[in-house]
């Protein structure tokens, strides 16, 4: 039983069975129910962990199905049917585990190991199902299909969802069974007691429709292997994994598409997974090039006690354009290969770490160019170097510094050129130097336009070359007034 | 050239090429026998398919520089090293001619840095010839991400080039290097900063580069532009490396592996674009065993 203080005093949030049984209910206090029952045993309510804990719950779910989300109901559901609640949408994944009853059995099996007390229902609308499964006798519940209203009729109202203070005003005109409901007129049941209870009926009932969310986006296409026994040997997997490889590369290029995003799942024994996702530059179906990708990451898996199942999902596809064999295939073929070389390089150093320069109509020089990760779409081919001409293109450095960086600078005022500097402790004696080269800054991508202080981000850049012919990038900032030293920086390096 | 990815992965001694017997154990062999004979242990040693068709190699655009070269130009599937000479970009500079050169029309080129060096800007690279839509930045954070980045790059056969920043490489990466490069016909290329001190290579070419101070001492409000210049030193050139089926140019010296400095001072050319040798500084070359080299 969890506590938490609240309404002026520490009150019951929510019990297990036994407390139950007792008599205690969530919103009695503590003391109410240390006289119901003395041995009680309490502990502080962390919502926050909870939710942790149910969303962990809802990932392990995934064995039985992707589609899984933790239910949304609100604070006062819990209160009125028990504990907290996950969804599982098990269409077409029954089969799988022999049926829908063997899958409930399972689950509740599994549930109970882990020490968690679980009752389930299958039903065909959502609604539906979750009033069965809190508050039917049962453990685990099927209904069978299009018989709803059967189900739900001797079900208090509480399992429609609808908020308290509706339950206790049906209760106050001797409504307290969803069955009792199913024969009364509509409108004036909206109009005392809102809309939501009757489009909940509904719902329920498969007469609307219910959108629900899943917690993971449910991927385009997977495949999934479950072992007899658990397995933990890496070759065990890195085996597994190529089985599904092979499996979702062929319905993959049976539907033309190829995979962009993949992610292994490994469900292990003690209800944890394992995700490994790995990127391509391009849709990708073939099963040796994947492994390849996957190999890497497998040796970082821990096994723990054993991996129970796996999955394989295809999480982001695209299709696959055809290849021309004929002609031009051998170009085909590098470009091919250059795209994977990019997808091995990017899935072992980060996708950040490898990169394609990409040009940005900016004369600020940090922000001319950007760093794409090579992953991503290449770009698209026909933007032409049009904002640099060939001889504003000889007056830029090779490399920038990340950061420019502060130099001493001795130089006549106002606006002469450097004549020496010192980088560091090194004085660099300037044989040439040539400029200035005035970059003003983007008042117009700023939200303060009238900046009165943009004079003084204005910069000078000189070329110079120093006695030893090394050439640098360096500027000066702001315009030049009396008493203030100018500020100076080296900023790039010349070839 | 065929793909072999995984057949030299270890290194084994035989396929060491510099513990081939070094030239004074012969005495003054026909040449044409020993031509024959090094074809032959070339294609021993390197599971030769038997192609005796030499080393494609790229034209540096310098005629003085390509014609000191054996292959007639810079060869491709060779290992390359460029060593900076000071702390200027000329060395990245001529290493991103290189690249342009190497990548040509349609290739690709891949170029890795460590750590938290200034980053490459597409501007100044394209000063260089080197589009920066055929170039892929790679940031491999640690030595044996840059020599496994390397290698995946050469094998992969999709790349024109590969260039590699580092200052510490074992000299057994640098063999696998060499052999990756071989194997595919992808040129490797290995800039290694200032203070870095030269130790045995089995690179095919080794340079060196630094800034040089311009001609003239010219203010640019004179209305001329300043001439950048480079010294570029070839301190190492291994003749008949790599599949190089002719008779090595440097047999008639009496050796299979030739090693001469040669210096040139290279000024930038606005007008063509491109580096042209200062013609008054034409070979100035202070090695002492560039004496015996310039016989040609």
């Amino acid at each position: 039983m969890t506590v938490t203080a609240a309404h002026g005093g520490v009150r019951v949030v929510s019990v297990d069975h036994a407390a139950s049984a007792a008599g205690i209910a969530p919103g009695l206090t503590l003391a109410e129910s240390h006289a119901l029952c003395p041995g009680l045993t309490t502990a502080e309510a962390d919502p926050a962990a909870d939710r942790k804990a149910l969303n962990t719950l809802a990932d392990w779910c995934g064995r039985y199905t992707p589609w899984t989300a933790v239910d949304e109901s609100g604070g006062w559901a819990g209160s009125l049917g028990g504990g907290a609640g996950l969804w599982l949408n098990i269409s077409g994944c029954a089969h799988l585990f022999g049926g829908e009853a063997a899958l409930l059995e399972d689950l509740i099996e599994r549930l109970r190991r882990f020490g968690l007390a679980a009752t389930a229902a299958v039903a065909d609308t959502p609604g539906s199902a979750w009033a069965v499964a809190r508050f039917s006798a049962e453990t685990a519940e099927i209904v069978p299909p299009g018989q709803q209203k059967t189900a739900l009729a001797p079900l208090p109202i509480a399992g429609l969802r609808v908020p308290p203070p509706v339950i206790e005003g049906l209760g106050q005109v001797g409504l307290r069974r969803i069955g009792d409901l199913l024969e009364m007129p509509r409108e004036p049941l909206t109009a005392r007691f809102g809309a939501l209870l009757l489009s909940r009926l509904d719902q329920a009932l498969g007469r609307k429709d219910e959108p629900l969310s899943p917690r993971l986006p449910v991927p385009a296409m997977a495949a999934r292997l479950a072992f007899a026994e658990p397995i933990a040997r890496a070759e065990d997997i890195a085996g597994a994994t190529r089985h599904l490889l092979v499996d979702l590369c062929a319905r993959l290029t049976a539907a033309r598409q190829g995979g962009r995003r993949l992610e292994l799942a490994l469900y292990r024994s003690d209800g944890s997974v394992a995700r490994i996702a790995i990127g391509t530059s391009r849709p990708a179906r073939d099963p040796d090039h994947l492994m390849r990708l996957f190999r890497d990451k497998l040796d970082g898996v821990d096994a723990g006690f054993g991996i129970e199942i796996a999955v394989l999902a295809a999480t982001v596809v695209a299709p696959v354009a055809p290849i021309q064999m004929a002609l031009g295939a051998d170009r085909a073929a590098r470009s091919e290969s250059l795209s994977r070389l990019i997808d091995r390089l990017g899935n072992r150093l980060k996708p950040a770490n490898v990169t394609r320069l990409v040009e940005c109509a900016s004369h600020q020089p940090e922000r001319s160019q950007r760093s794409v990760t090579a992953l991503a779409d290449p770009p698209a081919s026909a933007p032409s170097p049009a904002t640099a001409d060939e001889r504003s293109r000889q007056s830029r450095p090779l490399s920038l510094l990340p950061v420019p960086e502060p130099i001493e600078v001795i130089a006549p005022v106002p606006d002469g050129p450097p004549v020496l500097f010192r980088r560091g402790r090194r004085p660099y004696r300037v044989a040439m130097a040539e400029g200035p080269e005035r970059i003003g800054p983007e008042w117009w991508l700023e939200n303060d336009g009238h900046d009165p202080e943009r004079q003084s981000r204005i910069r000078d850049y000189y070329r110079i070359e120093d006695s030893d012919g090394r050439r640098f990038w360096v500027y000066r900032e702001g315009l030049y007034r009396p008493g203030v030293p100018p500020r100076w920086y080296l900023h790039g390096l010349f070839a | 050239m065929g793909l072999d990815v995984e057949h030299n992965m270890n290194i084994e001694p035989y396929r060491d090429t510099a513990a081939m017997p070094s030239a004074n154990d012969f005495h003054r062999p026909d040449p044409a026998i020993m031509a024959d004979l090094y074809v032959k242990i070339q294609r021993i040693v390197r599971h030769d398919r038997g192609s005796d068709t030499p080393l494609p190699a790229v034209s540096l655009g310098l005629d003085a520089i390509d014609d000191t070269l054996p292959w007639g130009g810079l060869p491709r599937g060779a290992l390359h090293e460029v060593i900076a000479a000071d702390i200027s970009a000329a060395a990245a500079g001529f290493c991103a001619m290189l690249l342009a050169r190497l990548a040509g029309s349609d290739g690709t080129v891949a170029w890795c840095r460590q750590g938290r060096s200034p980053v490459l800007y597409g501007p100044g690279l394209a000063a260089m010839g080197l589009d920066t839509r055929r170039l892929i930045v790679v940031r491999p954070w640690r030595d044996v991400d840059l020599l496994w980045t390397m290698e995946e790059g050469l094998r992969s056969g999709a790349l024109a080039a590969v260039l590699g920043e580092t200052a510490t490489m074992q000299s057994v990466a640098l063999r696998r290097l060499q052999l990756a490069a071989e194997s595919n016909g992808t040129a490797a290329v290995l800039l290694r900063p200032a203070g870095v001190q030269p130790t045995s290579t089995p690179a095919v070419t080794r340079w060196r580069i630094g800034a040089a101070p311009a001609a003239s001492a010219l203010h640019a409000g004179d209305g001329c532009r300043v001439r950048p210049r480079w010294t570029v030193e070839l301190l190492r050139c291994r003749t008949g490396m790599a599949g190089f089926g002719a008779p090595p140019r440097c047999a008639e010296h009496g050796g299979f592996f030739a090693s001469r400095a040669t210096s040139w001072i290279l000024e930038w050319r606005d007008e063509t674009g491109g580096f042209a040798v200062a013609p008054e500084l034409r070979h100035r070359s202070p090695a002492p065993a560039a004496a015996a080299a310039t016989a040609t």
